[in-house]
């Protein structure tokens, strides 16, 4: 069971108080009248579904009732932060490959060492 | 390939059944195919059978990461109906029952087809007036299926609470007496062992790691045994389709969901029909066995993980309880989950992309397994012809841009 930090009542709460809501920072089209359908289609179902990093939206649904987003693994489903609405996330695939890469890195120079 | 029969289980009890062949052959991969199929499950094995035996091309290969039916195709609760509301899903679902019918005989596999029926319950007015229009749909379909009031569903399902003191009180159900449970592990043995005795290379433990993908046309795939060449790619990968799909450039519109199911100790049979029941969600059924088969509701988050949250098993067990107070002190032996790629309007993808000869079948979200003979069969037609079978044309992606969604929320069992 997750053990949720929500970022407006500052408190680790269990997971059955919340609800997810799906991917975050999806961006409605300005102008939707001239969307192509395509485009619109696009906005409305499609969704990146990574295996990894995932930012995505969450209501405290039986506490302050505000939205707010998590940034979670979907493989091992840690919760890596969560942050209020209108904030960007700290952590994003793209800094993690880097992390990635460079602890396989190290890991590759140890493993040169030993042999 | 050997046939089974009741002659050959005597024959082979003479040598203590230890001269029975193989059921399929673990091959080297070759450099090239005229057809990959990516995903070992029962939709990729009886796509790879169908493309064998029904559409003459037989230079095929399977190529799954893990082992065969290992994912969704072992981890589903067996039910199998095809009591669908639009035309276009009650005609797929009901291709599939049909095949299902003979699907023993076809693969000279005992896959363990009962048609012990499947009850829907309704427990509020509009939940009755839903089962009334799906059935009235169905049966212009040309789909079995009756409604029932709560004596009918108490009389065909003695222990269950169908009193007025209940929570949520059973005031009826729909019926469709065709449909049943089948073993799900035989079925994707059956189409490997049917597959492999018409030359298909079924590879496993081999995963696909990129496409190769030349002026917009897929000629091959790379895989950790090396390159492996096609110029038609089946993708029936469920849960993992996204990933593959990130790997050709492309974005489907699926979300992966963690769904659950558990098992209880083994009981004497004591239900002889599947109950599901959308409202207060669970849906069991009993083995041959006897263990209970309960199947849970989806995680609203997405996941790849393989196993669920506890309070959705909790939610799940008191909705079946209340059902069924008999098995209040049931004990439960196994609990897991699959990865579920749902679609937003509850129905699969069956679909070209813009890669051309790279096709995807996906999107069966939480009731895939029954779709397993009829799925393979269009799959492979499509496959085969390079033009979309017209039971799958309407599940084509280009749905989600057109608007023309075909909407089984109402009738996929699960909620999501």
């Amino acid at each position: 069971m997750f053990h949720i930090y929500c970022p407006y009542c500052g408190e680790y709460r269990e997971e059955e108080e919340f609800h997810p809501k799906g991917e975050a920072h999806i961006v409605r089209p300005e102008d939707p009248e001239t969307c192509s359908d395509e485009e619109w289609g696009d906005y409305l179902f499609f969704r990146h579904n990574p295996r990894g990093i995932h930012h995505e939206m969450w209501v405290h649904a039986v506490g302050c009732r505000k939205f707010f987003n998590i940034t979670r693994n979907t493989a091992t489903y840690e919760i890596l932060e969560t942050y209020k609405m209108g904030e960007a996330p700290s952590i994003t695939a793209e800094s993690r490959d880097d992390r990635a890469a460079a602890e396989a890195e190290t890991a590759e120079k140890q493993e040169g060492v030993r042999a | 390939m050997q046939r089974y029969s009741g002659f050959g289980l005597v024959k082979h009890a003479l040598s203590h059944h230890e001269n029975w062949q193989r059921q399929w052959r673990n091959p080297t991969p070759k450099k090239a195919y005229d057809v990959i199929i990516i995903g070992g499950g029962g939709h990729g094995l009886g796509t790879a059978y169908y493309l064998a035996k029904e559409f003459g091309i037989r230079n095929v290969a399977v190529i799954e990461k893990g082992w065969l039916g290992g994912g969704n195709t072992a981890r589903n609760t067996t039910i199998v109906r095809s009591n669908y509301l639009w035309d276009e899903a009650a005609a797929l679902y009901e291709h599939s029952m049909k095949r299902w019918e003979g699907l023993s005989q076809d693969l000279n596999y005992n896959v363990m087809f009962s048609q012990r029926g499947v009850l829907n319950l309704g427990h509020t007015l509009q939940d009755m007036r839903d089962i009334q229009r799906r059935v009235n749909a169905n049966r212009l379909n040309g789909i079995d299926g009756e409604v029932l009031d709560a004596k009918g569903v108490q009389e065909l399902v003695p222990i269950m609470d169908c009193s007025k003191n209940a929570r949520y009180p059973v005031m009826g159900a729909s019926w469709q007496p065709r449909a049943g449970v089948a073993r799900h592990d035989a079925v994707a043995w059956g189409y490997a062992r049917g597959a492999d005795a018409l030359g298909v290379d079924i590879l496993q433990q081999t995963e696909v790691t990129g496409f190769k993908i030349r002026d917009g046309q897929v000629y091959g795939v790379h895989t950790n045994r090396g390159d492996i060449e096609a110029k038609t790619v089946g993708c029936v990968a469920a849960g993992n389709s996204g990933v593959l799909a990130k790997m050709a450039g492309l974005k489907l519109p699926l979300e992966s969901h963690p769904l659950q199911a558990l098992v209880s100790e083994p009981l004497k049979p004591v239900l002889d029909t599947v109950v599901m029941s959308n409202h207060v969600h669970g849906y069991i059924s009993q083995s041959d066995k006897g263990d209970l088969v309960i199947g849970a509701g989806i995680d609203g988050y997405t996941g790849y993980g393989q196993r669920g949250s506890y309070p959705t098993v909790e939610h799940t067990l008191q909705a079946i309880v209340e059902m069924f107070p008999i098995f209040s002190r049931v004990r439960m032996n196994r609990q897991w989950g699959g990865i579920v790629d749902t679609c937003p309007d509850a129905c699969p993808l069956i679909s070209k992309t813009k890669v051309k000869g790279l096709y995807f079948n996906c999107g069966w979200g939480t009731g895939g397994f029954k779709a397993t003979p009829g799925s393979a069969h269009v799959f492979a037609a499509s496959l085969a012809k390079g033009e979309m079978h017209p039971l799958a044309a309407p599940f084509s992606i280009d749905r989600f841009n057109t608007g023309a969604l075909i909407d089984e929320h109402g009738a996929a069992g699960v909620a999501h």
